[in-house]
């Protein structure tokens, strides 16, 4: 059970606006099938600049980024985006639903995309995850009538359709009140538990990190425990 | 494809109202440009058919020359010198076309003709008491004449055929009909020019709107002609050839020039001008037809820069979960066309109808006898150019937004938060 998912090597990342910033420095990560993983750190550390380069939507760093043992730095756009649609699964801390769809529409997108299943089956298939997450009953709502909470488990049903490599998080909960974020933090953790589902998740919760199988916090660009 | 055109159509939706407008937009200046080319072009034709309808595509007939072989030249053939001396007039010369029987037939044979008509003009002179008013005499082939040059559009009270029908029967130019106080019904006198007299019928009045061409011409059947003239049966001066393609003739009038030995004059030659005033009138439809597409563009281009300002959060969620910027580009390029192709399918609706309206606007003039109401044009070419333009003025307009939204990094959005 060690199988490579997800290898950072000697990140490094710069912003030159307004002046040169050294946000992320030689930040080497590494994430194995099965791992739920917790990036902790202070405010402004790098948390979400390193997410965001680990998921493959900020192409703009040094060092070297493999998925599934694949190097992205060698992908254009649109390999990069099929390979956010097929193996990397988001929650972001706000929900960003498509309000203009509904509930089911919202977590069919992703597969319809994908188009690895016919319309039907990926139909049947956003249906098992909304049940999943428990929120089934809310499936033909439009996706601007339902609470935060909902939201935010309704975003994990679209992070999960694909059956993802990986589950990627900033913040998910941080957002929610004490209820919801539990509801949120057990569902990742069933994720884990009973489906071998990889995680990786920013959080400032340190009682929610400390419950994962890993934490790796940060400091100042630097990883400083993993 | 499927999938990105039902995530256009939801975001359409969401933005009915701003959509509705802009499609207005492109309806209106498909409208105006159909309706305003639909009435140039009607305008354009009416003014056309009075001189096309009349102008035959080749006319053949015969041409008063002096002979060419002076005796003269004859004589000073050996030498190299010039002669100013003309002495051999042509007071022989015929007018009527020789061989005509043998024309007409290597003319039924010819495929590109759609048919000929015959025609047999001569002075005459039309007797009012002492007075004599000089005129025309034109023997035609009603039925021919009707055919190919819509002469009972002309023929404002009576009935064409009657020329035929009715021994000894002429049609007048109504104004000359007016001068010589002949109603329908009476007899008439007339002298030719070698002076013989002759008593005619009036049988119907003409009237091309061109008063000073009908105030000198006169119609009989080619018969009635020949026997005032006292000519036999071939005797023709002009024959009138209409083609299937006009652009055809000044090829045609060359050929048959050579091989009938005889004058032959294209259409495009005996009315160069009347190309002209066609054109302009076209220019200018074209011109703000296509303004007023242009104009609803950026209609369109407005109402997308605003829809993807507001739709960031739509377009950074589609990227993160593997939509790529093309994807992104073709939702816009989708939004865009389908307010394009609805407004332009209304505006070729709306068009037909608003140019079906005008049709029925009565327009009655004195100089076109034959029109009731405005001339309109209903050319499918319009529609064609229209619904062309209309695809490439909104594609553009899409264009760009579409590019712009294509680039949106969704890294700022969600950081942005
Ligand atoms: N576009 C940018 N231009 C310049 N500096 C930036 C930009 N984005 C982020 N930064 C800086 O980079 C550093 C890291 O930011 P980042 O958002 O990764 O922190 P974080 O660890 O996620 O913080 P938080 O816990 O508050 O979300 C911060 O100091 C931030 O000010
Ligand atoms: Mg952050």
């Amino acid at each position: 059970m060690s199988t490579n998912v997800l290898k950072a090597i000697n990140i490094t990342k710069h912003f030159y606006d307004p002046i040169d910033v050294k946000v992320l420095d030689n930040v080497n990560i590494d994430v194995n099938r099965g791992e739920f993983v917790s990036l902790v750190g202070k405010s402004g550390c790098g948390k979400s600049t390193l997410l965001y380069i680990l998921s493959t939507m900020d192409r703009v760093y040094e060092g070297q980024l493999f998925i599934d043992n694949e190097l992205m730095s060698s992908k254009n756009g649109a390999d990069l985006a099929h390979v956010r649609n097929e193996k990397i699964g988001f929650v972001f801390q706000f929900h960003y639903l498509l309000n203009e769809f509904s509930v089911l529409k919202n977590v069919m997108l992703p597969a319809l995309k994908l188009n690895r299943f016919s319309p039907e089956e990926i139909e049947h298939r956003a249906i098992q995850k909304l049940e999943l997450l428990g929120i089934n009953k809310l499936a033909l709502r439009n996706a601007g009538q339902i609470s935060g909470g909902e939201k935010q488990r309704v975003a994990i049903a679209r992070a999960l359709i694909n059956d993802p490599l990986i589950i990627m998080g900033d913040e998910p909960t941080g957002n929610l009140d004490l209820r919801n974020s539990q509801i949120v933090f057990d569902t990742f953790k069933q994720l884990a538990e009973e489906f071998n589902q990889t995680l990786l998740i920013v959080t400032h919760d340190l009682g929610f990190a400390e419950k994962t199988h890993r934490i790796v916090e940060m400091e100042d660009g630097k990883i400083i425990r993993s | 494809m499927k999938l990105l055109a039902s995530i256009a159509l939801a975001l359409l939706q969401a933005r009915r109202k701003q959509s509705l407008i802009a499609a207005i937009g492109v309806t209106f200046g498909i409208t105006m440009f159909i309706a305003l080319l639909g009435f140039m072009t009607g305008l354009n034709k009416m003014l056309d058919g009075l001189i096309l309808n009349r102008t035959p595509h080749v006319r053949i007939y015969k041409e008063v020359t002096v002979n060419p072989n002076q005796p003269i030249s004859q004589w000073l053939r050996s030498t190299n010198n010039y002669h100013f001396i003309e002495s051999v007039k042509a007071s022989n010369s015929r007018v009527e076309i020789l061989k005509s029987n043998e024309i007409l037939s290597s003319l039924s044979k010819d495929n590109r003709i759609l048919g000929y008509s015959r025609k047999l003009s001569s002075p005459a002179f039309f007797n009012l008491g002492s007075i004599d008013i000089a005129g025309f005499l034109n023997g035609i082939d009603v039925e021919e004449e009707v055919k190919y040059y819509k002469f009972k559009d002309y023929v404002t009270s009576g009935k064409p055929i009657d020329i035929k029908n009715v021994p000894n029967s002429i049609i007048l130019g109504k104004p000359l009909a007016e001068k010589l106080l002949a109603e329908i019904g009476d007899n008439i006198q007339i002298t030719t020019s070698m002076g013989d007299r002759f008593q005619l019928k009036v049988v119907g009045y003409y009237q091309s709107g061109i008063a000073d061409f009908d105030k000198t011409q006169s119609f009989t059947s080619i018969a009635t002609t020949q026997k005032i003239l006292g000519k036999g049966p071939d005797y023709l001066t002009d024959i009138q050839v209409k083609l299937k393609d006009i652009l055809l003739a000044p090829t045609i009038a060359g050929e048959y020039q050579k091989k009938f030995n005889t004058n032959a004059i294209d259409i495009q030659r005996a009315n160069a001008q009347f190309e002209t005033g066609t054109k302009v009138r076209n220019i200018i439809s074209y011109a703000v037809g296509i303004t007023l597409l242009i104009v609803a563009g950026f209609g369109i281009y407005n109402i997308l820069n605003m829809m993807i300002y507001e739709k960031m959060d739509t377009i950074a969620i589609l990227k993160a979960t593997g939509f790529s910027g093309n994807d992104v580009k073709l939702v816009f390029i989708i939004i865009s066309l389908t307010i394009g192709i609805v407004g332009c399918i209304a505006g070729l609706l709306f068009g037909f109808l608003f140019t079906f309206f005008i049709s029925t606007i009565p327009f009655n003039t004195d100089a076109l006898p034959t029109i009731k109401t405005y001339p309109v044009s209903y050319n499918p070419f319009f529609y064609f150019i229209a619904f062309c333009f209309s695809l490439i003025t909104t594609f553009l307009a899409g264009w760009f937004p579409a590019n712009k939204a294509s680039k949106i990094d969704p890294v700022e959005i969600i950081r942005g938060k």
